[in-house]
């Protein structure tokens, strides 16, 4: 019986709350993409729940306070009454229920919006890889089956689903980009996953929201949704920069800065992200389709491996 | 010889520090004059320094929980000013060096030595009196507490101008507060303060938990106890299994900088996710910690001004416990975003909302206590009122952060930020100030003013919505905590109107410290002074005795016979005192100045240790040492307080009573 009021309580709540906040353009109540499209809802849902009882419980704080002043002589006076089973019974129930009824709606959202689940695209679509790394103070982005990476902005095409797979080479970080829903941590020797989507074109803010130094406040990017021919296009003007990113370069690359400029690279090692999680690990890496730790070959980042 | 300190870690270069150290020195000579010429330094040594009353020991913890909360305000302003001006292009006026440390520092003073310590200075005043006890049961301890959170909160303060303090937030995540990203003595400031005031702190929880297990009035068993003494029971549990994970923490994280060990570091296979498993599983009890003991402030106030006994007394106390153990298992609720997997975030998601259970519980029985009553809008009934709004809109968003997948793009944003201010200034402090109105008299034998408390309130309450209202919506703008600047013009106004309610309670601070001076200035006048002991006509046993309590707080311990024993004790017409009863000689401890040594040697030993002065560190290990040998070593600890000396105290008290009836 649940499940039928439980989808049905869904809709109205949001139904309404959406004409109560119709023409919002704060971020993350107007997501561009279909995790942040679920957030929100899921926010109002139970933000909409909650105001049930507190709505009441505000209004009855100064009814109370006023009605039962000192000196209202009119209003009922029981000097000794402390005690009511009736309404001991309704006050637990009421929160029970509310928190029933979010507890299971979490349980529910906790595995449709996990993070780590790929995302369903349209029969066609094959979703784009991209391998963020977390800098002193900026954003890398690889695009490994382009070959090619960027610094501070990145794109993707509508519609398709984007799998992240993030790493930091310094402190800890979080990769957020607020129009299209879903944070993760960014951490050194570790790789966290990430799946978000795109449903119209934009250019959105992207920022790290854990505190990681001196340089955070600019530790910002652009993340640019595209339609699929204007991303082949962005693909190319990339390809077509004069920079590198090998195992040369990027120790400079990953040196302190501050407000770094959007940088593209046409070329990558292949393997790059692969080390940078590694040399935190004695060389190893967990192949992310099985899970089973793999030893890296040791070419690029060699000479660079444990310098800290 | 001085390890790293150099002449160049005196920071004479910036100006607002200068002018700081200038005001702060001009402010220390003034008072230090003001002693000397009144002659006051052996008064204030053997009353108030050296002195094991808790009454004592709990204003002065107040004392310094106020010095803590100016402090802390300061650095709010200053950041609400940065961001008020740090916008498109314009860097405003502290850079990123400077206002790093200044948030690190506000949420660590306000949590460590405004809160735990106004907390702490409560439940000192309040908890022995009010079940009939005539001290805590380790009197020695409870000065040492005391005096190891001071020195802690003066080594924070030192860092202001000898070298700096942590730029790594209030919670120190590391690797970035590991040695490889914060080389300099920010970070071993703030291992070493949060340190050793949890040592101050996790004694305390011992004290107290002890004292209410072990001196309980006669009669008072476990359900007749106050909802205050109640909460604070919980909350002495809550210390002694939370503290020492806090000390865990950062004892590791110190090996680390130290030693060179990788229990956090990213590489040698350290693991920062452990750091923050560790250090939630003390900070979220932590907020349970504070909060508890203000909803005990709560109930005895609600059914005070409502002349009528707390609705539902024994669902508060189940209310109270069962928050006390859930809030044990929801600490990874403050990295949701760390890539755990939907079942663990479901967990301790759902866990986490259960709390909003027996929490919205106590809303409703402080609004039944109120149904039917007759409420005095006295100035600290102002204060429960506008708690128990503010505290349920807190509570909501609570919950909203609660749900992980509504916490993935809320975490760490400025909603973040609003919702615990909501809950900790609506909840924490709002119930520490009512307290503070409430036991004053207690305290001090007269009344607080009460028109200067209503418009502290009033500023407060319209400064805390003014303030943290725009910051909700920051956060759903996407705006992240701990930016120094910002170029997003959407977010400029947003950050105006929160710097007006930064002014505002700035209002309100100005208010309270009136309020102190203006009560302070007219406490002889009729109206202001307590005579009878119980100027509210209140229900426990604290207002059975005098106002301020003779030292050993009741010359015959009361016996209690049911809850609120000594309104049914005046209901019944029952001289709760017994004046003129059979005294018997009262069997006290003596003051000692070993916990203030303990305190100064370990102040030696921070310092030295911080900036790798090893000699002077070794100094301050010996004197803690070698004191603690020689109180341990002292039998000469306790005393008999004759009966003529009792009877004497307590017909000045006659007296004072009788003036009192027949000025009536």
């Amino acid at each position: 019986m649940k499940k039928k009021i439980l989808p049905r309580l869904t809709k109205l709540v949001s139904l309404s709350s959406a004409v109560l906040l119709a023409g919002c353009t704060w971020d993350t109540l107007d997501p561009k993409g279909v995790i942040g499209l679920q957030e929100k809802s899921l926010i109002l849902t139970s933000v909409f729940a909650m105001l049930l009882v507190v709505v009441p419980v505000c209004i009855l704080t100064l009814v109370f306070a006023w009605h039962y002043r000192q000196s209202n002589t009119a209003a009922e006076y029981l000097p000794k009454w402390s005690h009511s089973n009736k309404i001991e019974v309704i006050i637990w129930a009421v929160p029970s229920l509310i928190i029933l009824f979010l507890a299971v709606l979490t349980y529910q959202t906790c595995h449709s919006l996990d993070p780590y689940k790929p995302l369903e695209a349209e029969a066609n679509v094959k979703p784009i890889h991209v391998d963020v790394v977390a800098l002193d103070w900026k954003w890398l982005f690889i695009y490994p089956d382009e070959g090619i990476a960027t610094v501070n902005q990145m794109a993707m095409p509508v519609n398709t689903p984007v799998d992240f797979r993030i790493t930091s080479d310094s402190v800890m970080n979080s990769f957020f980009i607020p129009r299209l829903g879903t944070m993760i941590y960014a951490m050194a020797g570790m790789q966290t996953q990430l799946h978000l989507i795109a449903n119209e074109a934009g250019d959105f803010l992207g920022e790290s929201s854990n505190f990681s130094g001196r340089g955070f406040s600019d530790m910002r990017f652009r993340a640019l949704a595209m339609p699929a021919d204007q991303y082949s296009a962005w693909v190319e003007k990339v390809k077509a920069s004069s920079e590198q990113l090998d195992s040369a370069s990027y120790p400079k690359l990953a040196a302190p800065s501050e407000a770094n400029p959007v940088e593209y690279f046409s070329h990558v090692d292949t393997g790059l992200f692969d080390d940078i999680v590694a040399k935190y690990n004695n060389g190893m890496v967990m192949d992310k389709s099985t899970g089973k730790m793999l030893h890296v070959q040791q070419s690029a980042m060699s000479d660079m491996n444990m310098k800290e | 010889m001085f390890g790293k300190l150099t002449l160049s870690a005196i920071p004479y270069d910036v100006p607002i520090l200068v002018g700081t150290f200038i005001g702060a020195a001009i402010a220390g000579l003034a008072v230090v004059g003001l002693i000397t010429y009144y002659g006051k330094w052996g008064y204030l040594w053997r009353e108030w320094l050296t002195s094991v009353d808790h009454k004592r020991i709990g204003v002065m913890y107040i004392v310094v929980a106020l010095v803590a909360l100016f402090r802390g305000f300061a650095d709010a302003i200053m950041m609400r000013s940065q961001l008020a001006l740090a916008y498109a292009g314009n860097p405003g006026y502290l850079p990123p060096h400077h206002y790093d440390q200044i948030f690190s520092a506000h949420g660590t003073i306000m949590i460590f030595f405004m809160a735990m310590a106004f907390m702490q200075g409560l439940m000192n005043i309040v908890v022995p009196l009010q079940i009939g006890a005539r001290d805590v049961a380790f009197p020695f301890v409870n000065t040492l507490s005391f005096w190891m959170t001071t020195i802690s909160f003066l080594l924070v303060n030192v860092s202001l101008f000898i070298g700096e303090f942590s730029q790594c937030g209030w919670l120190a995540y590391p690797p970035l507060s590991e040695q490889q990203f914060s080389p300099g003595v920010g970070v071993d400031y703030y291992i070493w303060a949060v340190q050793l005031s949890g040592v101050g702190t996790l004694l305390t929880g011992v004290n107290f938990f002890a004292t209410i297990v072990k001196m309980r009035a006669p009669g008072m068993t476990y359900m007749r106890m106050p909802v205050f003494t109640w909460t604070i029971f919980c909350t002495t549990v809550l210390i002694m299994v939370a503290f020492p994970i806090l000390t865990v923490a950062m004892g590791l994280l110190g090996l680390d900088r130290y030693l060179g060990m990788h229990f956090f570091t990213n590489d040698g296979g350290g693991n920062q996710m452990l750091y923050l498993s560790v250090i939630w599983g003390w900070g979220h009890p932590e907020v349970y910690i504070l909060v508890l003991p203000a909803f005990g402030a709560f109930s005895e106030i609600t059914q005070t001004f409502s002349r009528k006994p707390l609705f539902g007394y024994k669902t508060m106390v189940y209310a109270t416990a069962s928050i006390m153990v859930l809030s044990l298992v929801v600490w990874v609720h403050h990295f949701f975003t760390m890539g755990a997997g939907p079942n663990v975030n479901a967990f301790f998601g759902i866990m986490t909302m259960i709390i909003a259970v027996p929490t919205g519980v106590k809303i409703f029985n402080w609004l039944f206590t109120m149904y039917k009553g007759r409420v005095e809008f006295h100035a600290t009934m102002y204060w429960v009122i506008g708690f128990m709004i503010t505290f349920s809109i807190g509570g909501m968003t609570g919950v909203m952060l609660a749900i992980p997948a509504s916490d993935f793009v809320l975490h760490n944003s400025l909603f973040v930020i609003a919702h615990f201010h909501n809950v900790i200034i609506g909840g924490v402090y709002f119930g520490y100030v009512a307290a503070m109105n409430f036991w004053f008299p207690k305290a001090f034998g007269f009344k607080l003013n009460e028109a200067w408390g209503k418009r502290a309130f009033w500023l407060w309450f319209v400064g805390f919505y003014f303030a943290f209202m725009p910051l909700y919506v920051l956060g759903f703008e996407g705006m992240t905590r701990r930016m120094n600047h910002y170029d997003n013009p959407e977010w400029h106004m947003w950050l105006l109107i929160a710097e007006v309610g930064a002014v505002l309670i700035a209002g309100g601070i100005v208010c309270q410290l009136t309020q102190l001076y203006v009560s302070i200035r007219d406490r002889n006048l009729a109206e202001n002074r307590d005579l009878t002991g119980d100027p509210w006509n209140a229900r426990t046993l604290e207002w059975s005795t005098s106002s301020p309590p003779p030292f050993y707080n009741f010359a015959i311990l009361p016996e209690v016979h049911e809850l609120d024993a000594f309104a049914h004790d005046k209901e019944a017409g029952i001289d709760t005192r017994q004046a003129g009863g059979n005294y018997q000689p009262i069997h006290m401890p003596k003051n000692t100045a070993c916990g203030f040594l303990i305190g100064a040697f370990s102040f030696v030993l921070g310092f030295g240790a911080v900036w790798y002065i090893w000699w002077l560190a070794a100094v301050g290990l010996i004197g803690v040492i070698a004191t603690v040998i020689a109180r341990s070593a002292n039998n000469d600890v306790d005393y008999y307080v004759p009966v003529s000396e009792v009877v004497r105290i307590e017909q000045e008290h006659s007296h004072n009573l009788m003036a009192a009836q027949a000025a009536e």
